[in-house]
């Protein structure tokens, strides 16, 4: 249970913002910018922040659907960063991935069955009999008939859809499961059918997961731990009783006050923050929540806080905490 | 508490989708009203009909394939489904506003904000001079908390954020004053600290203005935070009525409930979610009984022959559901079983 596997460090991604005629590269996008985490075996990481802070980037770079910058990923043992394209594709086999919207991640002209069989094509897993048979069995797994297999996707509901989605990341017997917005495409009770699934095919199946998503209460409810990120930064990273118990970050704060509670009689305590999140292209200095923070100092305005353990377990990248590290 | 008037009422609306594939009620029977500075939530999931019914009371159902066909939506002594278009126009905009979810496709990217604000009070406000249209606009716009307003009059929508084009929708709909806001969930496409910065603002000006606002929105978080009354919608039908405290303490539709319980909880851990089985059905697929039977856990007989009607179960609360009729509450247990 407490065995590493994956392991993240430095990781970093720009894009290039290009301009004039002859595209000169001007700038840079700093979508993620230096973070370092890693995932322990059998648990659930989930990883959360608001739109444009990074967190779809950080796991499209992890299965390397993009190429970082900068960075090592290590994977059970393997440095991902330094394989060849053809080694890449076949370490994919134990890294799958599950995408927000099953509306578009499905081939509208392929019946399920065959975009189920599609990767043990590709990784060459079984003969065709056995193909057939392991796609009728996971159908069944994630709580669709094998009579489905020959439909096609736009014969299915969101939440069916979304299914044959998991379904397909488990064709090849992964060991990590990237599941980027699973279930923010679906209705709340399709919701928790997805997640209940979820939850039961982690202990069947022994997955390990990193949970992308937005909504904080579906985070807490499927982590073991919580990644907070803003701007392209990890602001900070903990286990999930921890963080939503007592969340350090001024910007955990913020965002921990400002989901709405379905509870009329809840009352709130109010950490406001003011104004949008700034351009990733033209990041603040220093500290790159330093514009929003009710707690600004004048450090903040100047110096990158160090992303470090406060407690064990508890990593935060703040300013404020700086003398209670442990030295 | 004072008892408000209502100022909007609809009665039995019924909106009618005539595609290939037959008639589709995709509101049927719907009934609530609105009452004077108060906040009323309508809650469901997609297809449900909470957006057509707020298009209905708009005059906006994009006809063909849509048509109201019964019903009335009675404001200020008229009836809005019987008033011609030219009558219509006088009144959207003007007394009745709304917002959409998108707050960026609903601004027209060609012009300046200023030039879209100021247009909507021309088309309403004929005396007025260009001076007092321009003062309105910029007026409105300091209210609804956007910085610098004099300067984004003259820019375009793309050079502002999600959260700032939302402002200005809500300004836009304010300019007339109207007598109630329509607010289609209006920060679905916003992040959380944004949302929760547009949900207290369309607070204070409910306050401030004293606006009925019809909210609408999927997400029941943002109905308890900001509503006072609940319509809780399913597959085209009211299926539960009230205020707000009850419908989150004491909710009685099986529906109700189990959206209650499938909702994460920010604040604690619940071990595993309970889930409404099965899928929410196509609109017009279910003719007879009630639209909910065949997910719900206690469902009869009864309840696939016969449409139950909405009882009064407390004072201000009603709910459609069989295991409230008074000859049927002994008879079965209302203790949901959690899987």
């Amino acid at each position: 249970m407490t065995e590493q596997l994956l392991k993240v460090e430095g990781l970093k991604k720009y894009f290039p913002i290009k301009s004039g005629i002859f595209g000169r590269v001007s700038n840079h996008v700093k979508a993620v910018d230096d973070i370092s985490f890693s995932v322990k075996e059998g648990e659930t990481l989930g990883i959360v922040g608001e739109s444009g802070c990074g967190k779809s980037t950080t796991g499209r770079m992890l299965m390397r659907l993009l190429e970082p910058t900068e960075g090592k990923v290590t994977f059970d043992g393997q440095e991902l960063t330094s394989l060849s394209n053809n080694e890449m594709r076949k370490a994919r086999r134990d890294i799958q991935m599950v995408f927000q919207d099953p509306y578009a991640s499905l081939n509208p002209r392929h019946t399920i069955e065959k975009i189920l069989m599609e990767p043990l094509n590709v990784h060459n897993i079984g003969d065709p009999k056995e193909r057939k048979q392991k796609v009728h069995e996971f159908l069944e797994i994630v709580g669709l008939s094998s009579y489905h297999a020959k439909r096609y996707p736009h014969q299915f509901s969101g939440g069916q859809r979304q299914r044959i989605g998991i379904a397909r990341a488990l064709m090849t017997n992964p060991k990590l499961i990237i599941a980027d917005e699973p279930v923010s495409a679906l209705d709340v009770s399709i919701q928790a059918q997805v997640l209940n699934l979820m939850q039961d095919l982690q202990k069947e199946l022994k997955l390990t997961y990193i949970f992308i998503a937005h909504d904080l209460g579906v985070v807490r409810h499927i982590s073991d731990r919580v990644g907070v990120m803003y701007l392209g930064n990890m602001a900070e990273m903990a286990d999930t009783e921890d963080l939503y118990e007592k969340p350090l970050h001024p910007y955990t704060q913020a965002l921990l006050t400002a989901v709405p509670v379905p509870d009329p009689a809840f009352e709130r305590e109010e950490v406001e923050i003011q104004g949008d999140v700034p351009s990733p292209a033209n990041p603040p200095s220093g500290c790159r929540f330093h514009t929003r923070c009710p707690f600004k100092m004048d450090i903040c305005e100047t110096t990158i806080p160090i992303f470090a353990e406060v407690e064990k377990g508890h990593s935060v990248a703040c300013h404020l905490y700086e003398e209670s590290r442990p030295q | 508490m004072l008892e408000r008037e209502k100022i909007l009422e609809v009665k039995g609306l019924q909106t009618t989708f005539f595609t290939d594939d037959g008639e589709v009620p995709a509101v049927d029977n719907v009934d609530f009203h609105i009452r004077e500075g108060e906040v009323l939530g309508i809650v469901g999931e997609s297809g449900c009909g909470k957006s057509v019914t707020s298009l209905s009371i708009m005059g906006l159902v994009p006809s063909p394939p849509g048509k109201i066909t019964n019903g009335e939506i009675l404001f200020e002594d008229q009836d809005l489904t019987k008033l011609p278009e030219k009558k219509m126009r006088e009144i959207r905009g003007n007394d009745i506003a709304m917002i959409f979810q998108e707050p960026m496709t609903s601004l027209n990217p060609l012009f300046t904000i200023g030039n879209q604000l100021q247009e909507a009070v021309k088309i309403h406000k004929k005396d007025w001079s260009k001076k007092q249209i321009y003062n309105r606009a910029v007026e409105m716009m300091k209210l609804v908390g956007l910085p610098r307003a004099e300067g984004l009059m003259k820019e375009h929508p793309h050079q502002l954020s999600g959260g700032m084009r939302q402002r200005v929708m809500i300004a836009m709909a304010l300019l007339c004053d109207p007598k109630v806001l329509i607010a289609d969930e209006p920060t679905t496409a916003l992040d959380v600290t944004i949302q929760a910065q547009i949900l207290k603002l369309i607070k204070n000006l409910n306050k401030e203005l004293n606006t009925a606002v019809l909210l609408i929105t999927h997400d029941l978080g943002v109905v308890a935070e900001t509503c006072e009354r609940v319509v809780v919608m399913y597959a085209g039908k009211v299926v539960e009525e009230g205020p707000v405290d009850a419908i989150f303490k004491d909710p009685q539709h099986p529906y109700t409930r189990g959206l209650l319980e499938s909702v994460p909880d920010m604040r604690f851990k619940k071990e595993r979610l309970y889930s409404i089985p099965g899928n929410v059905p196509k609109p017009g697929s279910i003719k007879t009984g009630c639209r909910f039977a065949p997910r719900c856990e206690f469902a009869f007989d009864r309840c696939v022959e016969e449409t139950p009607p909405l009882y009064q179960t407390t004072e201000e609360h009603q709910t459609r559901c069989f295991l409230f009729d008074p000859k049927e509450a002994e008879k079965h247990d209302r203790t949901i079983v959690k899987s």
